[in-house]
């Protein structure tokens, strides 16, 4: 059962993405992410991370897609771009064929060397939320700390990117 | 019977190439943008394989700090592509090079 919908959610995952680099549109683009976010949530569920699956869903999917679709729209892009030409037939090739060298690579060492089970802990697949908040003030309290620094100065930044200049205007 | 570990690292790897070749091929910043995600998301998914996998739950904390960083990554990004698209009137890629050599 477990491993019927491993299959399900790797294949939806993989389709959307591949979907994510051909479409021409952005909108379609940032749509079909959104599939590929959703299937990697249900994986997390899979993997016994329901604190992370929800994350997943509100900050990526909610938040950060609709800040991509807003971009989006707000510079009216939604129109398919016709600049959007690859730049040479060779460098798709090469791409292509680099990218399945290094599947193939990772793939045999992992199925190479990564046997055996999983080693269980009961505490982190039942009780998930509760396990990872105290591991999150306990032992990650620092980095957890620099984390909110990182948003403030990203909040800052953003408006003073974006910000029009005023004074030279006048 | 719990699927092994080596295929979610497939997986993670096989979205994580997909990422790379669409910022390698793609000219719109923003598509550019929305790959780098999926590296990101790729990567997530092998630390949670492995948290699970060695029954720790640090690998767990640790997509937690890459998604606020991710977040925090987005939004200065397209802060960025606006400032561009209303200095230059584009966002292909190929036609931003006032920094290159």
């Amino acid at each position: 059962m477990e491993t019927v919908v491993f299959f399900a959610l790797a294949a939806l995952a993989v389709g959307c993405a591949l979907l994510l680099v051909l479409f021409r549109n952005p909108v379609y683009s940032a749509l079909s992410l959104v599939g590929t976010l959703f299937s990697v949530a249900g994986l997390f569920v899979l993997l016994d991370a329901h604190f992370l699956a929800a994350v997943q869903i509100i900050v990526y999917a909610g938040a950060i897609m609709v800040l991509f679709l807003f971009v989006i729209m707000l510079l009216n892009l939604g129109s398919a771009d016709p600049l959007d030409a690859i730049p040479g037939r060779f460098r798709q090739w090469a791409v292509i064929f680099l990218s399945a060298i290094l599947v193939a690579h990772i793939g045999w060492m992992s199925l190479r060397h990564m046997r055996g089970g999983p080693i269980e802990n009961e505490a982190l697949a039942t009780s998930n939320v509760p396990y990872i908040g105290k591991l999150l003030y306990t032992d990650f309290l620092l980095p957890f700390e620099i984390t909110s620094l990182i948003l403030l100065v990203a909040l800052i930044g953003v408006v003073v990117l974006v910000k029009r200049e005023s004074s030279k205007a006048s | 019977m719990s699927v092994p570990i080596s295929y979610y690292l497939l997986l993670s790897a096989i979205l994580f190439t997909i990422g790379v070749a669409g910022v390698l091929t793609r000219r719109n910043v923003i598509v550019i943008f929305m790959c780098i995600e999926l590296m990101l998301n790729a990567v997530n998914l092998t630390f949670v394989a492995f948290a699970r996998q060695l029954g720790q739950g640090d690998g767990q904390v640790f997509v937690f700090f890459v998604m606020a960083v991710a977040a925090a990554e987005v939004a200065v990004g397209l802060a960025i592509i606006i400032a561009l698209f209303r200095n230059r009137e584009t966002i292909d890629v190929g036609e931003v090079n006032l920094l290159k050599w």
